[in-house]
């Protein structure tokens, strides 16, 4: 993996002040999927606010996550209105099926899961995105097809370097090792 | 020049106020997640299919608030509302209207109860029985597009600001309409903008609050998605009255297209003078930037959201002092919700005195509801204050599907409170509601039926707490554990009596 990243476009961005902070991680994560240890590096030194400073502010705030996301991200709301029609079964299924909690990737990048506190499509409730596709009024079994077809018909992941494509024969991704985010 | 800019408004007027027929497709989030945009480019391609191109409008709008019934496409000036519209009945909707077709009244609302069906987008009860003043642009215009919403009066106000009214007049106007913050607290905001005014300060900020936190509540997203510069025109105002000269939306991460149109309609905004340097040939210059919050309930709370917007953990501190004495980086500081916001450029335009003519003695005005749960029409819901709960559910919100029993309305977010049926002929305003001992909040309405156990309603809330307590304080910290562990017990079945002391 490159150790050294190249933060130069972030840094045209923005005027390097203590309060750019907050959106420079948020820039950075959208590079790269995730806040890697070393571009972190160079950030404080840029900043120049400490390392443990950063991440105690990053880890404060939901939306940072340190280990890369899989190619799908699953975010289900748990806001209120989704918990009353029972958003807590597509935690489930995904418990079930892919042996995903929140805060995990699949060991063959392909699927991360996160709850989220509340979507605001209360409307449409219960509500799960992946990555930026909001499914509206979802149900375990529409939940469950969806998963499917990501699987089967999705495009596959383009592989992360050093990160091998453990993969049963119809598809499943190898369940046995997922990487915890936080806890 | 400003010559110029008279005769590119009055042009805009005209292209928006004709009499063309146009069919608008809602572009809020929760009918582009029912695939609107490719409703939108269906009927694109019908039109011009009938070579009809120069004589007819397709656009889009923002949120209409009937979510629940989306994919939503009004055809105007007829108001012809069809719902649940799928991109495959585009070729229909406009044979119907332009090639002598047959209406479409598969697609036509129906109400809940007699199954009737509403062609018309005023019939339907769900619109007629609210009173729309924040929302009044919401559903009418595309809000990517500066002219629609100058052509329905905005930006009129800050006109009136800047050209005849000094900084103290505007803040007597706010005063005497009797405003209140929409935020949830419902603190007086010509109150809050007086003290922040006298305070002395080289630098002010203004903020506009968009980070609504509460799970079941979007009505600031569905705002800053439909209306956009209604915000704006308010916190420009604001800055005007206060004497700032910089200024901020914080908004949730989680609403990528209100932060991508509100970041649009600034750039709109700054193009036609109302943002920058001299605002309309005037001394004063503002300039206002888009902060994205990075997931955190906490900061919903102003003096976290401070935090948060100069880089740091957000923690809220110990008030006083207030943000308006010392706030954004030690100086002065106003932070107004979105409602609130696009409450003052109607206030300075009609007058305090039609403002406050409506709602009740102590809270003035409308009140934006995120009606959801087990209710019939979901959606967003505008009503004066002082309405009572049952005309809000029964009325607006169609009541309880499945002729299910209705068990109790939760309001004001995790830390608000339920009201059970029995008090249903409570009259929805600040002080009522936190007599009841729930409060207005930001305004998430959550209805329960009798199958919604109240149980397990108050271990989410507590969980929900729990995770998005910020740490700082230890009853919250160790309190919400202490009370989710016990709710647990309960819910598992292993509750014992000791448990209710």
């Amino acid at each position: 993996m490159n150790s050294h990243i190249d933060i130069s476009a972030i840094r045209r961005e923005f005027k390097g002040e203590r309060e750019d902070l907050i959106p420079v991680l948020q820039r950075l994560q959208e590079l790269e999927g995730y806040l890697r240890p070393d571009a972190v590096r160079s950030i404080s030194r840029w900043l120049k606010v400490s390392e443990n400073e950063i991440f105690g502010v990053a880890t404060f705030y939901a939306q940072f996550r340190f280990h890369p996301p899989g190619k799908y991200n699953i975010r289900v709301c748990m806001g209120t209105a989704c918990h009353v029609v029972g958003a807590r079964n597509f935690v489930e299924v995904l418990k079930a099926d892919l042996n995903l909690s929140p805060g995990e990737t699949t060991r063959d990048g392909m699927f991360s899961l996160e709850r989220v506190a509340c979507l605001g499509c209360c409307a449409l409730a219960p509500v799960v995105v992946v990555n930026e596709e909001v499914h509206g009024r979802m149900n375990r079994v529409k939940f469950t097809e969806l998963l499917a077809t990501l699987r089967h018909t999705g495009e596959p992941p383009e592989p992360e370097p050093d990160d091998g494509q453990h993969k049963h024969a119809d598809g499943r991704p190898e369940v046995s090792d997922v990487r915890r985010e936080r806890s | 020049m400003n010559g110029d800019k008279e005769q590119v408004l009055a042009a805009s007027k005209e292209t928006v106020l004709t009499d063309k027929m146009t069919f608008l497709v809602c572009e809020g989030t929760g009918c582009v997640s029912s695939k609107s945009p490719e409703i939108l480019t269906a009927l694109h391609g019908a039109v011009e299919q009938l070579g009809l191109g120069n004589k007819v409008e397709v656009g889009f709008t923002g949120c209409h608030g009937f979510c629940q019934q989306g994919p939503i496409v009004v055809v105007e000036p007829e108001g012809i509302f069809y719902r649940r519209v799928d991109p495959k009945d585009a070729p229909k909707i406009v044979a119907a209207h332009l090639a002598g077709g047959e209406p479409v009244p598969d697609l036509y609302y129906r109400h809940p109860a007699t199954r009737e069906a509403i062609p018309h987008y005023r019939d339907i009860v769900f619109y007629k029985e609210q009173q729309r003043v924040i929302l009044r642009n919401c559903g009418k215009i595309n809000p990517e597009r500066i002219a629609d919403c100058e052509a329905r009066g905005g930006y009129e106000a800050l006109r009136k600001v800047i050209s005849q009214m000094t900084p103290e007049q505007v803040i007597e106007e706010v005063r005497r309409s009797g405003l209140r913050g929409r935020g949830g607290a419902g603190f007086p905001t010509g109150v809050k903008w007086d003290v922040c005014r006298k305070v002395a300060g080289d630098e002010k900020y203004v903020v506009c609050n968009a980070d609504e936190g509460d799970p079941g509540a979007f009505m600031d997203r569905s705002i800053l998605e439909a209306d956009p510069h209604s915000v704006i025109e308010g916190l420009i105002i604001l800055a005007y009255a206060i004497g700032a000269s910089h200024g901020f939306v914080y908004c949730r991460a989680e609403y990528p297209l209100a932060v991508r149109r509100v970041r649009n309609a600034l750039q709109q905004a700054r193009e036609r003078g109302y943002l920058g340097q001299a605002i309309l040939g005037s001394g004063f210059h503002l300039d206002i930037e888009v902060f994205e919050g990075a997931g955190a309930f906490v900061c919903g709370e102003e003096t976290a959201l401070i935090a948060s917007i100069e880089g740091k953990r957000g923690m809220p501190r110990v008030r006083p002092p207030y943000p308006a004495v010392k706030g954004l980086w030690g100086m002065p500081t106003v932070i107004n919700n979105v409602k609130t916001l696009a409450s003052v450029p109607v206030i300075i335009a009609r007058g305090a005195d039609w403002f406050a003519s409506i709602g009740t003695k102590n809270s003035k005005g409308t009140a934006v509801f995120a009606l959801t749960g087990k209710i019939a029409n979901s959606g967003l819901v505008e009503v004066a204050m002082g309405t009572p709960l049952s005309s809000i559910i029964y009325s607006v919100g169609g009541g309880i599907p499945n002729k299910k029993k209705l068990k109790a309305v939760q309001t004001g977010g995790p830390s608000g409170g339920c009201l059970p049926a029995s008090m249903l002929e409570l009259p929805v305003d600040f002080d009522s509601l936190t007599e009841a001992g729930a409060m207005m909040g930001s305004g998430g309405l959550v209805v329960m039926d009798e199958d919604t156990c109240m149980v397990d309603v108050a271990r989410f809330f507590l969980s929900f707490t729990q995770s998005e307590s910020c740490g700082k304080c230890a009853p919250c910290r160790i309190g919400t554990r202490h009370l989710v562990s016990l709710l647990e017990k309960i819910c598992s079945g292993k509750g014992e009596e000791k448990d209710l002391e």
